[in-house]
């Protein structure tokens, strides 16, 4: 979330899920919300149905939303800064903006103004296939309502440009002064239950908790008193996507793995696989034999959710507690009391009672969450930052400032994915989720049920694309990219548009990730997956 | 400041300085006790406000209120009729009973009426004995189980039979043979034991908006249908399980637990899901250390009751019979063997300490996890940082 906070100085949701009934305008982009976050999509269908509420959805698929907006638009893959921009440009040319929140809350008007010029809506047709018309129409709306919020998801980040995509969305929130308000804000939506938490507990390369830099002297002091040692390594380390390489070369010697099953949710997995090889020392701690636990030295047994106590972080910053209902199975142990004794093994103790005694430290290391005890959180959950006992929470950020003062814009110019279609591969892929199965398949694929529901990968096509491939419904077809191929169904569908294919990417027997691209964005190293291109082969019979 | 909560659950607030002026306009008598109501209530939740019980079986917190059932009637001084609580607004100076005799006697005729219509074979239905048997034994061949119906005990049209202490032998018996719909994987839709309350219509459209089913055919033909009365799995239904945690009777029961587990067997425990980063609030109903069913946690954000097929449905893999249950190191073979914890740790750490010491604490990489909890990342990123001396730590949200 790395546009987020270089906007406002935060990276996370600005507002909260009950929020988004407040707004008049929804503007939904990059987020497939009806199959991968359904109970919150109810927020939006209810809103639109109920609430009388304007719904915009900008996405290359017609997803369910699409049905429910007044407006969708269809931008080709990969084109999100340049209808951002673009309705920037109608924005400002029209005098739509809100000029009070930009002079007195914002920096770098000038420039955002600059370089939107040539965003015209015409110029912005010819690269993202919008509708000139459409676009002026849904920039109107959105800069007309007295608060619109915006929603977005892997769709947008997951792109060499996505953190570009990001600060283009911050600017149209800012400069509609969408922000601190309820109603509001820019909303990225979480895909896993913990991914907020996991950033903020330090599960990052260059911050502690909280967000403390890593690096900066008065934080290394504060921890290495906290935690009772010195010596704390004071140069960012690298991130998920540079260590696999790094793992590949042979300069990465180990991995620790927690829970996460890389081996099907890497890009170019064929490259990661070969990577996990070349480590001298694999652990894997994880409650399955996951495709990268079988690859590991050790395997370590965990606890699922419900056999432990702690805290998870919704995606709209609420700490809400996790309680055991049942026992571990076996020898299965919660991930914290096994780190623990790996630690004190290598000659640090770690010793804590029991989970709550991990948030009493947690509290008191980390501002956002100094003010959380489970005693507060024991029947509703609170938003940080929570600064102090007695503060009640923080549903909506930057009510009067940004984290860093001013709200920052910056001008962001449109390039091009990584990969673009040619003769040779003539379709562009995208990859995500179908609402029976969660990530890499591991959980939802045990029960029986979801597996009937959805039982295995398939491609979605347009009808227009299967014609001119020869293809039909449910015929088996290999799907093939510069980098591997897979075999799945073909499954003809109104949510294709011509041109571009969509694969779940749950199932490990045909991982679409063999096909996708691992080019990082620059900033926030989060792989292209949203875009590669492919070609369609019908199998041989 | 004062908050009520309202609608879907949308907090309104209201400033202090007017909370005496409200307050003392919008006073209304329940059974003899003055009560103040916040505007925009109707009678039943003025009622509730105050901690006076009417009972209700239609009524769907969020959706419109519709007055279908007439069980939460109540006497309101000067007007005609009883008027039903729920869809009816409180106003200032208003008098209500809940309990008078006509109201009491209003809703026995109603479950009675309620009770006859279906294949209710709990005791409740009757118990005179005059067609007992035959009864029973029909209902027990179209569930397909010899037990009383699957609800029993958990069922609200039960309860106020108990409350009213009525039974459904005032009135001639009504044959409903609706066909049990069990042919997709969660849910069993049972429409002889309907009664066309409407709230699974509601929390479908109103509540998920998923707009999966409505209200079929006339008369005594009434029953809920999707599209085309198709079965759910044709249907446009997403199988999240609204319809079936707000219906009151055995019509939609989750076809793991129909049968096969009682309320009073189980213990609840609240838990967040494990799924998507909504992170809704969830009952774990907890049977013999198992994991047996999942149900929404009404009244609590961020979700009010609601789920997801996942989040409700998905939870297998607890008691999956692959999960890990011991330690594994892989042997000079390449297979695994089972361990015990104290050679896999000593292992680890070993390992651990010799690559530090060959090759630099920055030659390992910890990646943690967005599923665990937020304590034990921070203690994975204690770990990397304090113990590995490295700050190689990120977590797989990118991938
Ligand atoms: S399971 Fe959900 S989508 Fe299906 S009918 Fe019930 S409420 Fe509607
Ligand atoms: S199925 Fe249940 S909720 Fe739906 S109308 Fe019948 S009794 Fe009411
Ligand atoms: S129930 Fe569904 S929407 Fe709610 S947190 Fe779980 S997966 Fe997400
Ligand atoms: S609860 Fe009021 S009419 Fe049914």
């Amino acid at each position: 979330m790395a546009g987020l906070a270089a906007a406002f100085g935060s990276g996370a949701m600005t507002n909260t899920i009950g929020d988004i009934e407040d707004a008049d305008v929804i503007l939904i982009t990059g987020s497939n919300t009806s199959e991968n976050h359904p109970v919150l999509s109810a927020f939006v269908k209810r809103a639109v149905r109920f609430g009388k509420k304007e719904l915009i959805v900008v996405d290359p698929r017609r997803i369910k939303l699409a049905g429910f907006a007044g407006k969708w638009l269809r931008q080709n893959l990969g084109t999100d800064v340049a209808w951002i921009n673009g309705m920037m440009h109608v924005i400002i040319k029209e005098s739509l903006y809100d000029r009070h929140f930009v002079e007195t809350r914002t920096t770098g008007f000038e420039d955002l103004k600059k370089n939107v010029e040539r965003y015209t809506p015409e110029y912005v047709e010819a690269i993202t296939g919008i509708p000139a018309g459409d676009l002026v129409e849904a920039a109107r709306l959105y800069a007309g309502a007295k608060a619109a919020s915006i929603l977005y998801c892997m769709g947008i980040t997951q792109h060499t440009t996505g953190t570009d995509g990001v600060k283009s969305l911050a600017n149209l929130a800012m400069l509609c002064g969408n922000l601190g308000i309820r109603g509001g804000g820019v909303n990225p939506l979480r895909g896993q239950n913990n991914v907020q938490g996991a950033c903020d507990m330090g599960g990052l390369p260059n911050v502690f908790s909280g967000y403390q830099k890593v690096g900066d002297p008065a934080v290394t002091k504060k921890m290495e008193t906290a935690w009772g040692m010195t010596g704390l390594p004071v140069k960012p380390g690298l991130t998920v996507t540079e260590m696999v390489p790094m793992a590949h070369d042979g300069r990465m010697k180990s991995l620790y793995i927690i829970g996460e099953n890389p081996l099907v949710s890497d890009p170019d997995l064929n490259h990661a696989e070969k990577s996990f090889s070349h480590l001298d020392f694999l652990v894997v701690q994880d409650i399955f034999l996951t495709e990268t636990a079988k690859m590991a030295d050790v395997v370590l047994p965990s606890a699922c959710f419900a056999e432990k106590d702690g805290t998870f972080s919704n995606t709209e910053r609420r700490v809400q507690r996790v309680r055991k209902a049942v026992s571990p199975p076996g020898q299965a142990r919660p991930d914290w009391e096994i780190i623990c004794d790996i630690s004190k093994r290598m000659g640090y103790s770690m010793s804590y009672h029991c989970a709550e005694d991990i948030m009493e430290e947690i509290a008191k290391v980390t501002p956002s969450y100094g003010g959380i005890t489970y005693a507060r959180i024991e029947q509703e959950g609170i938003h940080w930052p929570c600064p102090t006992r007695e503060h009640p929470g923080t549903p909506v950020l930057h009510e009067k400032s940004f984290t860093h003062g001013k709200g920052v814009f910056h001008a962001v110019e449109y390039r091009p994915p990584a990969e673009v279609v040619d003769e040779e591969y003539p379709l562009y892929l995208t990859t995500g989720r179908v609402i029976y199965h969660y990530h890499t398949g591991t959980m939802t694929r045990k029960t029986e049920g979801l597996n009937d529901r959805s039982p295995e990968c398939f491609v979605e096509i347009s009808d227009t694309d299967a014609g001119k491939f020869d293809i039909r419904d449910h015929e088996v077809v290999r799907i093939a990219s510069r980098r591997g191929e897979i075999s799945a169904r073909a499954l003809i569908s109104g949510k294709a548009v011509a041109g571009s294919v969509f694969i779940p990417f749950h199932f490990a027997e045909a991982a679409a990730n063999r096909l996708t691209n691992a080019a990082l964005d620059p900033i926030s190293k989060i792989p292209e997956y949203k875009v590669c291109a492919i070609r369609l082969v019908k199998e041989e019979v | 400041m004062t908050s009520l909560t309202h609608g879907n659950g949308i907090l309104i607030f209201i400033p202090d300085e007017w909370e005496n002026v409200l307050n003392t306009q919008n006073k209304i008598t329940i059974n003899g006790r003055i009560c103040f109501f916040e505007p925009g209530d109707t009678i039943l939740i003025a009622a509730r406000r105050n901690n006076v019980d009417i009972p209700t079986l239609c009524y769907l917190k969020g959706a419109i209120p519709t007055g279908a059932c007439r069980i939460c009637v109540v006497k309101v001084q000067g007007a005609r009729s009883l008027v039903a609580s729920c869809s009816t607004p409180a106003a200032s100076e208003m008098v209500v009973e809940t309990e008078s005799p006509e109201v009491v006697a209003s809703r026995k005729m109603t479950i009675q009426l309620l009770l006859s219509n279906g294949n209710h074979n709990c005791a409740a239905r009757l118990s005179d004995g005059r067609d007992w048997t035959d009864f029973q034994l029909r209902v027990q061949q179209d569930d397909g189980n010899g037990a009383l119906c699957p609800a029993w005990g958990d069922c609200q049209l039960q309860n106020l039979a108990y409350r009213y202490q009525v039974t459904g032998d005032r009135f001639a018996g009504d044959e409903k043979n609706f066909p049990v719909e069990d042919v997709n994987p969660f849910i069993v839709r049972d429409f002889s034991r309907c009664i066309l309350c409407g709230r699974c219509v509601q929390a479908c459209n109103e509540i998920q908006v998923n707009e999966a089913i409505d209200f079929g055919y006339r008369g005594a033909k009434t029953k809920i249908v999707a599209a085309g009365d198709r079965a759910l799995k044709d249907s446009d239904c997403v199988f999240c399980g609204e319809c079936v945690q707000v219906c009151p009777v055995a019509a939609l029961m989750e076809k793991d637990t129909r049968f096969t587990c009682r309320p009073w067997e189980t213990t609840g425990i609240k838990t967040t899901c494990s799924y998507c980063g909504v992170g809704c609030q969830m009952f774990l109903h907890v049977k013999d250390n198992r994991v047996v069913r999942v149900t929404g946690v009404e009244d609590c954000p961020p979700n009010f009751g609601s789920l997801c097929v996942k989040g409700r449905f998905g939870f297998h893999f607890i008691h999956s019979v692959e999960r890990l249950t011991t330690p594994l190191i892989r042997t000079e073979s390449g297979h695994f063997r089972e361990t015990s914890w104290d050679e896999a740790l000593d292992l680890v750490a070993q390992r651990l300490t010799k690559i530090i010491k060959e090759y630099g604490s920055d030659s390992i990489g910890v990646l943690t996890s967005a599923r665990i909890t937020n304590e034990e990342n921070y203690i994975a990123n204690k770990f990397a940082r304090a113990v590995l001396k490295t700050n190689n730590i990120d977590h797989c949200a990118r991938l």
